[in-house]
């Protein structure tokens, strides 16, 4: 409460920008989408080290077989999607990063055959049972990020979490998938919430969904009064992109910055979208490899939809599914317009953590001088001075950059999508940081 | 991979990177809305000085934006029609004696534009404002037609009374210099009018109240302070029309609120140093001029705390 009137006492406005909302599908029932005849998955569907690949070609696999197994700590195994053959081990352009990775190539039987599956109660489990659980499952995080899940249950000893914040915002534009999943399903989230803050022994937990997201708030704070749980808390955000960035959402609900070069588990706090605490609940309950996840067909498609989606499809499945392109949609994204990756291809095969596919018109507009207007600085959720990056990468004054904190940027894009003059902030700060990078290697 | 396409007649995708979405703002919107903006106090001016005023403008106008153009050929450089240049035309010929001679209204717009602007690169990059450079030079380089200022007239292309401005004799009633009901430069007299277009630039988030506020706040407590009548100065000359027109100048003010600030309590004391102890009974063109010159060493000292940096020592930019 006293937090809430000190947001409402600031003078200064939560920085960030309104973009049209564009929530399409947002009263849409999730569907599972039918399965497609083949997947391709992805070594690298995770942030840290490639899986490594346990299958060869022509062998027979079950859905939620392990495929692929995790090498190191900082990683995640990759399990399969689909029941049938393995039909061919190759190299793929990653549809997030843009690198080569290996991809095997499972055609399906029709049957769908999972292996088996041990639902356990998970109260009577230990805390690194809880953890094996999740690491075996591959659960990562959902919400882009992709980092692996069981790492971040694991903080050092000296640094532990006092609260857990469960991120609902879904602030970007045209995606409604963890809206949807919040009405429909909110047992799996909180259930999943419990489990974290059982494993963390953390104090507190936030459920946070931005204000326009009105049944959400509804159904899960009637869901939270009849389970009577006084330490988990829903909080209403502002409407404002870009919300549910970690950063951004521990300084809006607990009012504490996390330090530079620093993470959130140093201030104690954890993030975790509400896709994630899902999956966590079926991973630890229900012993389910992680191998779907709703996505949200959007944008300039026939019938845009919300669809539970087996890692691997091709995005033209889904997009057939959703009655196919509308005239003038020239572009494909993983994600939503602020921060979504352009595919080369229909044929690219969604990854775990890509919670959107949207196809979109592409904007043409001619870049023009810096005028100085400051709406940049104005916008920025990190305070920074993006036009300075702009200044100093156009003169190839790389070494100044580091003045302006350029590493502080988390490129949201909101200074690009503000700009009057149509200036790609997010492009020349890609190229400043890597400039820099290459600087200081060079050293 | 097996090629399954949505639909037989696909376009090819296009790449890009994120964001794929643009806010609707633009240069020339910015721009419109400011010479939106303005029209009231043009109509203020043709209604107190006559039809000549209109005159004076056009040949504004024609002369700024044919001379950005001619600019940007020599630079070989895109010519937009972003709308600067309207402004920059239309704020000079508010600044100018209501009788002015039209060579002088050419010489100034093309000073402003070709001098003041393009030759530091252009909008954005130029370090003065063009309007109040465009002024300043035509105001020392024929000072003559400068001191003759006439009352408002009902003679619409006539020659109207010659008089001194206000400034320049000291009492006028407060009502009629709030109205504009007084001798003075073309644009600056009503403050009223010019009250109501600054009100629609803060509306439309154009500029932020605090800059004109201050503006205006520096100078009536400093020539308070001074044993002036601080609202005297306030409704007099060219303030009103520089505190929501000139000091909020993207451009040539600097980067943040704070900073913007600091601009504006420098150029308010400038102000009334310059009104009293100058031989110019009006200040405001050169303050905000000379503020101009300050603005880069402005933005390396106030630039705001970025996230994580709560309680740490920012530093400044050698």
């Amino acid at each position: 409460m006293k937090r809430q009137i000190c947001n409402l006492l600031r003078i200064k406005d939560t920085a960030g920008v309104h973009p049209p909302q564009h929530k399409l599908t947002a009263g849409t029932v999730i569907e599972s989408a039918p399965l497609p005849d083949r997947v391709t998955l992805l070594m690298k569907q995770h942030s840290g080290a490639p899986a490594k690949l346990l299958v060869k070609q022509g062998d027979i696999v079950q859905t939620g077989q392990l495929i692929a197994e995790a090498t190191t700590f900082i990683s995640a195994p990759v399990h399969a999607t689909l029941s049938g053959e393995v039909k061919q081990i190759s190299s793929v352009v990653h549809p997030l990063t843009g690198e080569l990775t290996t991809a095997v190539t499972i055609v399906s039987d029709g049957a769908d055959n999972w292996v088996e599956t041990v639902v356990v109660d998970p109260n009577g489990l230990s805390r690194e049972e809880i953890i094996a659980r999740v690491q075996r499952a591959g659960v990562v995080g959902l919400g882009g990020g992709g980092f692996p899940t069981h790492v971040k249950l694991q903080p050092p000893a000296d640094k532990p979490i006092h609260t857990v914040i469960a991120n609902g915002a879904e602030c970007e534009p045209y995606i409604t998938a963890d809206t949807r999943l919040m009405i429909e399903d909110p047992e799996r989230v909180v259930s999943g919430l419990q489990i974290v803050m059982r494993v963390l022994k953390a104090k507190e937990a936030y459920i946070a969904i931005e204000e326009n997201k009105p049944e959400a708030i509804a159904r899960l704070r009637t869901y939270l009064t009849q389970l009577d749980l006084p330490h988990v808390h829903i909080f209403i955000l502002k409407a404002c992109y870009p919300m549910g960035e970690a950063a951004v959402l521990i300084r809006e609900v607990l009012g504490i910055e996390v330090p530079a070069g620093k993470r959130s588990r140093d201030v104690g706090v954890l993030v975790q979208n509400v896709g994630t605490l899902a999956a966590i609940y079926d991973s630890v309950a229900c012993g389910k490899p992680l191998v779907e996840q709703v996505m949200t067909i959007t944008g300039m498609v026939t019938n845009p939809k919300n669809l539970r989606v087996r890692f691997g499809t091709a995005a033209s499945h889904l997009i057939t599914l959703c009655g196919g392109v509308k005239p003038g949609g020239d572009k494909l994204l993983f994600g939503g317009p602020m921060l979504g990756i352009a595919q080369l291809s229909y044929d690219s095969p969604v990854v775990k953590a890509v919670n959107c596919i949207l196809v979109t018109q592409s904007i043409k507009r001619e870049e023009r001088n810096c005028v100085r207007c400051a709406r940049c600085i104005e916008v920025c959720p990190m305070e920074l001075m993006p036009l300075m990056y702009y200044n100093y990468v156009r003169n190839k004054s790389y070494d100044r950059l580091a003045e302006y904190w350029i590493e502080t940027c988390m490129e949201c894009g909101a200074c690009a999508y503000a700009c009057p003059a149509n200036i790609p902030l997010v492009s020349y700060i890609h190229i400043g940081k890597d400039e820099l990078e290459k600087q200081k290697s060079d050293d | 991979m097996k090629s399954e396409s949505p639909s037989n007649h696909q376009p090819p995708l296009l790449l890009s990177p994120a964001p794929h979405l643009r806010g609707r703002t633009s240069i020339e919107r910015d721009m419109y809305i400011v010479t939106g903006a303005l029209l009231l106090p043009v109509a203020g001016a043709v209604y107190f000085f006559g039809l000549y005023v209109l005159l004076m403008l056009g040949t504004a106008l024609i002369s700024a934006v044919f001379s950005e153009y001619i600019c940007k050929m020599m630079r070989r450089r895109v010519f937009h029609m972003d709308g600067s240049a309207v402004v920059t035309a239309i704020l000079f010929t508010l600044t100018l004696p209501p009788r002015t001679p039209l060579w002088i209204v050419v010489i100034g717009a093309i000073f402003a534009i070709a001098i003041g602007k393009e030759v530091f690169g252009g909008l954005g990059q130029n370090i003065f404002n063009p309007a109040l450079a465009g002024r300043a030079v035509v105001g020392v380089s024929f000072p003559v037609h400068f001191t003759e200022y006439i009352a408002p007239t009902t003679s619409w292309l006539g020659d109207g009374v010659t008089t001194a401005t206000p400034l320049a004799v000291g009492v006028t009633p407060h009502w009629d210099l709030f109205i504009g009901n007084v001798a003075g430069s073309v644009g600056e007299t009503s403050a009223l009018l010019i009250l109501i277009s600054g009100i629609i630039l803060i509306a439309t988030g154009l500029i932020k109240w605090q800059v004109p506020l201050f503006f205006i706040g520096t100078v009536a407590g400093f020539s308070f302070i001074l044993g002036q009548n601080p609202l005297f100065h306030i409704l007099a000359g060219g303030l009103m029309l520089g505190a929501f027109f000139m000091v909020t100048d993207y451009v040539t003010t600097p980067l943040t609120t704070n900073g913007r600030i600091i601009f504006v309590l420098g150029a308010g004391i400038l102000v009334v140093l310059i009104r009293l102890f100058a031989h110019m009974p009006e200040g405001v063109a050169f303050s905000i001029l000379l503020m101009n010159a300050v603005t880069p060493l402005i933005d390396r000292y106030i630039r705001p705390r970025p996230y994580g940096y709560r309680g740490r020592k920012i530093g400044v930019i050698r």
